[in-house]
C-alpha cells in the first residue's frame, strides 16, 4: 500500500513540496503564536522561533529525502543536472569521453582477442568433456613430426581406436593444405582431415546434406568432401547441396557431399577449414611418423584423471605394438617408454595461444597501465573541476544540501562520464581488435577468429567502467564534500590558498602517471629494439632475392633410382633460365618452420646435428663462404665416398682434433636412411637454422646425389637466387608446364616467410611502441594540467612575491623545481617498477636484457624533456602575472 | 534478543501520543511529549516531521488538514490500525530494550 503511493505520488513533487512546506509554515506559526501569548514581542517570537526551526529548505529536504518516491526522482534530478553541467563545459567533456573511450577500447581489444584466443570453448555440445589424447612430456623429436598437436602415428591412432573404454567415442584429425580447382588456376585451400567419427563424436550436426560419417573410412581413395559453411557461401555461391555439387580437388572431381554449420571451424582456432575429407590409411603405414591429433569424448562418469590412468595403464601394450623398425635399440627403447594421457581439449586446440598468449597478457597489462594514467588524469581533472566549482559546492551546503547528497551527485558525475566512455569504448573495440588481428596475419597463413562481444566481454567492460569511475570519481568527491562552506565561500576561487599540502593527491596522481609512463616507455624501447635485432639481423646467408620452389611430381611414376638424374636436371633447367642467377636444391630450406636431423658418432662423442642433403651450388647460391677445405661438385655423386661440410656449432661440439678436414662422421640408422660414415671434406661459418632467436645448432651438409635411394621421394624444395625475385614465378612456370606437363609448382618469397615469422614481434614492438608514446601524451596532458591549476590556485600569493620584490626568473625557477622533484620521485619509482616487471618481460625480447642501462636512460631523458617543456608555459604564464591586478582582485 | 534499536524510540512516542490523543499536528505532538515528560524529552521539528512523513508512506499514520483551536490551518495526523497493532508490537519491544539496558547499568 504503502509503495502504491509512492509510485502514485512519483512526478508530484511540487504538489508534495507545497504540502510539506505549508506544513512547516503553520508549525512556526504555532510557535509564535504560543511566545506571543508567553508575552514576547512578535519579533523577538518570530526570531527565536525560526532560530529554533533552522532553515526552512533544509527542513524541507530532510522530510521529502523520507520519500522513497522523491528520492529516485531526485536522483533523476541529479543526473539531468550532471548532463546540463556536461553541456556546459564541452570541451572538458569530450576530451573526458574521448580519453575514456580510447583507454577502455584498447582493454576490450585486447580481452576480445584474449577471449577468442583462450577463453572460450569450441562451439559444439557439451565441450569440456572432450578430451585430447597426448603423449606425456612429447615425443622428443622422434620419427618424423608433422607439426604441432600431432602426437599419434596412424597404427597408434588404430590402437586408441580399438581400446578407448573412457570414451564414448575418439576419432583423429590434421589440418592439412589440399589443391582445388583445374590443373592451370589451382589454389590451396585449408584442408580438414577427419576419421569418421569426428563430427558425431563433437555432437555437430549438418547444415544440408551429410558431413563425413564412420563407413567414409573404408577407402583411401579421396572420394567426398565437406565443405564449411563460408566456404560453401564464398566459394559455391551457397547453392543448395545436391547430388550435382562437385568440386576440383587434387585434380580430381569430387562430390560435395554437405556443409558444416556456420561457426564451426574445426579443432584448431584461428585457422578456420575450407573442405573437409576422411582419413586415408593406407595398408602399410609409417610408425615412425606422427600425423595426427586425437580427440575423445569421455563417457559420463569418467574424469580425465581417470581416463589418463586407463591410458597409462594401456600405453606399454600400445607402444609394444606399434613400434617402429629400422631405429637404433635406444631409440627403440625410448619409443616403447611413451605413455598416453588425456588433457582437457575444451577450447580446441591452438597454435596462436601457444604463439601470443605470453605476448596477449603483456599487451593486456600494458593497455592497463595506459588507462591507469588516463584515469588518474581524469581523476586531476575532476578535482581541478571541482575546486572550480567550490563556491557553488559551498552555496549548496548552506542552503541545506547534506554531504551525502553532494557525493551522490559527483558520483553520478563520473558514472556518467565513465559508462559514455565504456558504451564508446566497447563500439571501438570490435574494429581496433579487427586490426590487431589483421596485423597478425601473414602472407602464408591467414587467421580466422570469432571476435565477437559476448558476456565476458561486456562484463569485462562493465568492471573497467566502474573501476574508472570509482579511481577518478570518488577522491574528487569526497574532497569536495568535505568543504567548510564558509572558509570556502570566503576563499574559494580568489586564490588563497591556505596550505599547499591540500595538493598531494595531485602530486601523487602525477608521479603514478610519471612512473607508471617509465614503465611503459622502457617496455616499449625494448621491444622496439628487439624488433629491430632481429629483423635486421645477418642470419649467415643471402635472403633477399630468393625465391623458394616446391615441385611435385608424383604423376610421372618415376622409379626412386632414377629421380637424382632428373632433380639435378630440374635445378640446370631453372639455373639456365634467364633472369636467375643460381639454384639449388635442398631438403630443408631454413628458417621455414622445417627441420631435418640425424644422430652422429664423432670418436667418442654422439649427439644430435641438423642435416641438409643440398646441390653443389647451395653456398654459392646464398652466398656462403667455404672456411676451410672445398665445396661439392658434381663428380661427388653417390658412387664416390661419402662427404660433408659441417658448421662451426659442429666443429666445436663434435671436433677434438686440430683440424676438422678428414675427419669421420658416423650417422646412426633410421628408416630409409641406412647407417653411412661420411668424412668431412670443408667448413662454412655458422649460419642460422630454425628460428632467427636460437643460436644456429650443429649443421652437416651432405650432397644432393648422395641422398639414399630409398629415401628418394618425387619432390623437391628449390632455392632460386634472381635480382629480380616477382618474376621468378611466372618464368619458370611457363617453361615447367612446356617441358614437364602435369608437373606441381608451388613458390614462396623466402625473406618474406623470415619477416613473416616475426610478426609477434613486429607486433609487440608496434603496440607497445603506440602505447608508450600514448602514456607519454598523457602524462604531458595530466602534468600541465595539474601545473596549471596549482599557479592558477597561487596567482594571489606569486602576485605578493612580485610585489615584494621577488624576480620573475625566482618565480619560473620554482614552479619547474615543482615539476622537476615529482618527475624524480616518479622515476625512480617507475625504474624500480621497471625492474619488477622485467622478469616477466625477458623471454620476449631478442638480445637485451629487461634492466638495460641504456634503454633506462632513454626512457628517463624522454620523460625529463617532455616534464620540463610541459611545465615551462604554465611557469612563464605564472611569473607574467601583474601583481597589482592580482591583489585588486582579491 | 529485542528487536529494533533505541532510534525506535521517537516513532514509538510519536505513535503513543497519537494514540493517547486520538488525532493531533506536529506542534501540539511536540508539546504532548513535553509535557507529559516534564520537559525532560523534547523532541526537534528536524526528526518530527521526517519521522511523520516516513510513518505515513508506510501506512502507520493518516493525516488530514483541519483547523486548530486557536484557528490556524494545520496537517492533523492519527493511527491507522495498522498503527495500533505496531504500537502494541514496540511497545512490548521497547520494554524488552528498556529491561535489557538497566541490566547493563547495573552490571557493576
Amino acid at each position: 500500500m504503502g509503495l502504491l503511493r509512492r509510485i502514485v505520488t512519483l512526478g508530484r513533487r511540487a504538489r508534495m513540496e507545497r504540502e510539506i512546506d505549508a506544513e512547516l509554515h503553520e508549525h512556526m506559526q504555532m510557535c509564535i503564536d504560543d511566545n506571543v501569548a508567553g508575552g514576547m514581542s512578535r519579533k523577538a517570537a518570530e526570531r527565536e522561533a525560526r532560530l529554533r526551526f533552522g532553515s526552512p529548505v533544509a527542513a524541507r529536504e530532510r522530510v521529502s529525502e523520507e520519500d522513497a518516491a522523491l528520492g529516485i526522482e531526485s536522483l533523476w534530478r541529479d543526473v539531468q543536472m550532471a548532463l546540463r553541467g556536461f553541456v556546459k563545459s564541452p570541451g572538458f567533456s569530450i576530451v573526458v569521453v574521448a580519453t575514456l573511450a580510447l583507454g577502455i577500447g584498447a582493454n576490450t581489444a585486447v580481452f576480445e582477442l584474449l577471449d577468442a584466443v583462450r577463453l572460450r570453448s569450441l562451439p559444439v555440445s557439451k565441450p569440456a568433456e572432450l578430451a585430447e589424447l597426448r603423449i606425456a612430456g612429447g615425443n622428443h623429436g622422434f620419427g618424423i613430426n608433422q607439426g604441432a598437436f600431432m602426437y599419434f602415428t596412424i597404427p597408434m591412432w588404430q590402437e586408441v581406436k580399438d581400446h578407448h573404454e573412457p570414451f564414448s567415442g575418439v576419432f583423429a584429425w590434421r589440418t592439412s593444405d589440399i589443391l582445388i580447382g583445374a590443373a592451370n588456376e589451382s589454389r590451396r585451400v585449408n584442408g580438414l582431415e577427419v576419421s569418421g567419427g569426428f563430427f558425431s563424436a563433437l555432437g555437430v550436426a549438418p547444415w544440408q546434406g551429410r558431413l563425413i560419417e564412420p563407413q567414409d573410412d573404408a577407402t583411401c581413395q579421396l572420394t567426398k568432401v565437406v565443405a564449411s559453411y563460408g566456404f560453401w557461401k564464398s566459394q559455391m555461391g551457397s547453392v543448395p547441396i545436391s547430388a550435382n555439387s562437385t568440386i576440383v580437388v587434387e585434380g580430381k572431381t569430387l562430390p560435395v557431399v554437405g556443409v558444416s554449420p556456420p561457426g564451426f571451424f574445426g579443432m584448431e582456432v584461428g585457422n578456420q577449414f575450407d573442405l573437409a575429407y576422411p582419413t586415408c590409411t593406407p595398408p602399410k603405414p609409417r610408425r615412425d611418423m606422427f600425423v595426427y591429433s586425437v580427440i575423445g569424448r569421455l563417457k559420463p562418469g569418467w574424469s580425465m584423471k581417470q581416463a589418463s590412468d586407463y591410458l597409462s595403464a594401456l600405453s606399454p601394450g600400445i607402444f609394444e605394438r606399434t613400434a617402429p623398425s629400422g631405429y637404433s635399440a635406444e631409440a627403440i627403447k625410448g619409443f616403447k617408454n611413451f605413455r598416453l594421457e588425456a588433457h582437457s581439449a575444451e577450447g580446441g586446440v591452438s597454435y596462436l595461444r601457444e604463439q601470443y598468449s605470453s605476448s596477449l597478457n603483456l599487451l593486456l597489462a600494458i593497455t592497463g597501465l595506459v588507462l591507469l594514467i588516463a584515469s588518474a588524469n581524469l581523476a586531476n581533472l575532476m578535482l581541478a573541476r571541482s575546486s572550480r566549482r567550490q563556491r557553488e559546492v559551498a552555496i549548496r551546503m548552506a542552503l541545506g544540501a547534506t554531504r551525502a547528497r553532494l557525493l551522490r551527485q559527483m558520483l553520478i558525475e563520473s558514472a556518467l562520464l565513465a559508462f559514455s566512455g565504456a558504451g564508446l569504448g566497447v563500439a571501438l573495440a570490435q574494429p581496433l581488435s579487427k586490426a590487431l588481428v589483421a596485423s597478425l596475419d601473414t602472407t602464408g597463413n591467414s587467421i580466422h577468429l570469432a571476435i565477437t562481444i559476448d558476456w565476458r566481454v561486456l562484463l569485462f567492460a562493465a568492471g573497467v567502467g566502474v573501476a574508472t569511475c570509482v579511481v577518478c570519481g570518488t577522491v574528487p568527491a569526497f574532497r569536495s564534500s568535505k568543504t567548510e562552506p564558509v572558509s570556502s565561500m570566503r576563499s574559494g576561487e580568489r586564490g588563497l590558498v591556505g596550505n599547499r599540502e591540500r595538493f598531494w593527491v595531485q602530486r601523487a596522481m602525477v608521479i603514478t602517471q610519471v612512473a607508471v609512463s617509465m614503465v611503459l616507455l622502457v617496455g616499449a624501447l625494448l621491444f622496439v629494439r628487439s624488433y629491430r635485432n632481429l629483423a635486421t639481423m645477418n642470419p649467415g646467408f643471402r635472403a633477399s632475392g630468393i625465391v623458394l620452389g616446391y615441385f611435385g611430381f608424383g604423376h610421372l611414376h618415376m622409379k626412386q633410382e632414377n629421380l637424382p638424374v632428373f632433380k639435378r636436371q630440374l635445378v640446370e633447367d631453372v639455373r639456365a633460365l634467364p633472369g636467375i642467377e643460381n639454384a639449388t636444391a635442398t631438403n630443408n630450406a631454413p628458417l621455414s618452420g622445417g627441420s631435418w636431423g640425424h644422430t652422429v658418432d664423432v670418436g667418442e662423442l654422439n649427439g644430435a646435428s641438423k642435416f641438409s642433403y643440398v646441390s653443389p651450388t647451395y653456398f654459392a647460391t646464398l652466398n656462403i663462404p667455404i672456411l676451410k677445405g672445398r665445396g661439392f661438385t658434381e663428380h661427388d655423386t653417390s658412387d664416390t665416398p661419402y662427404v660433408l661440410i659441417v658448421n662451426q656449432a659442429f666443429v666445436k661440439q663434435y671436433i677434438r682434433s686440430s683440424s676438422p678436414i678428414g675427419q669421420h662422421v658416423h650417422v646412426r640408422p633410421e628408416q630409409d636412411y641406412p647407417e653411412r660414415t661420411y668424412e668431412i671434406v670443408g667448413t662454412i661459418p655458422d649460419t642460422k637454422y630454425g628460428d632467427l632467436r636460437e643460436d644456429p645448432p650443429p649443421a652437416a651438409f651432405v650432397p644432393a646425389a648422395q641422398v639414399p635411394v630409398t629415401g628418394q621421394r618425387p619432390g623437391m624444395t628449390m632455392m632460386i637466387a634472381a635480382r629480380d625475385a616477382s618474376g621468378v614465378e611466372r618464368t619458370i612456370r611457363q617453361f615447367f608446364e612446356q617441358k614437364y606437363p602435369g608437373i606441381n609448382m608451388q613458390f614462396a618469397n623466402f625473406e618474406q616467410g623470415i619477416r613473416d615469422g616475426l610478426v609477434g614481434d613486429r607486433l609487440m614492438a608496434m603496440l607497445s611502441g603506440a602505447f608508450g608514446m600514448l602514456a607519454a601524451l598523457l602524462v604531458v596532458i595530466g602534468l600541465y594540467g595539474v601545473l596549471s591549476y596549482f599557479l592558477s590556485q597561487c596567482r594571489g600569493e606569486i602576485g605578493i612575491r612580485l610585489a615584494l620584490g621577488a624576480t620573475r626568473g625566482r618565480v619560473i625557477g620554482e614552479s619547474l623545481m615543482g615539476a622537476l622533484r615529482m618527475l624524480g620521485i616518479g622515476l625512480i619509482v617507475g625504474a624500480l617498477l621497471t625492474l619488477l616487471a622485467g622478469k616477466e618481460a625477458s623471454t620476449m625480447v631478442y638480445g637485451l636484457k629487461p634492466w638495460d642501462p641504456p634503454t633506462l636512460i632513454a626512457a628517463a631523458g624522454l620523460l625529463a624533456v617532455v616534464t620540463v617543456v610541459t611545465s615551462l608555459a604554465p611557469a612563464l604564464k605564472a611569473a607574467n602575472v601583474n601583481p597589482i591586478e592580482t591583489l585588486r582582485a582579491d | 534478543m529485542a528487536k529494533n534499536d533505541l532510534q525506535g524510540a521517537l516513532d514509538l512516542l510519536i505513535l503513543k501520543t497519537l494514540s493517547q490523543l486520538s488525532s493531533m499536528h506536529g506542534y501540539g505532538i511536540v508539546n504532548h511529549i513535553r509535557r507529559v515528560s516534564d520537559e525532560l524529552l523534547i523532541v526537534e521539528e528536524g526528526s518530527l516531521y521526517p519521522a511523520l512523513h516516513r510513518m505515513e508512506q508506510n501506512g502507520l499514520v493518516r493525516s488530514k488538514w483541519a483547523i486548530t483551536n486557536y484557528g490556524r490551518k494545520a496537517k492533523w495526523y492519527s493511527l491507522t490500525r495498522v498503527g495500533k497493532e505496531q504500537l502494541a508490537a514496540r511497545e512490548e519491544n521497547w520494554q524488552q530494550v528498556a529491561k535489557g539496558v538497566d541490566a547493563i547499568l547495573r552490571f557493576a
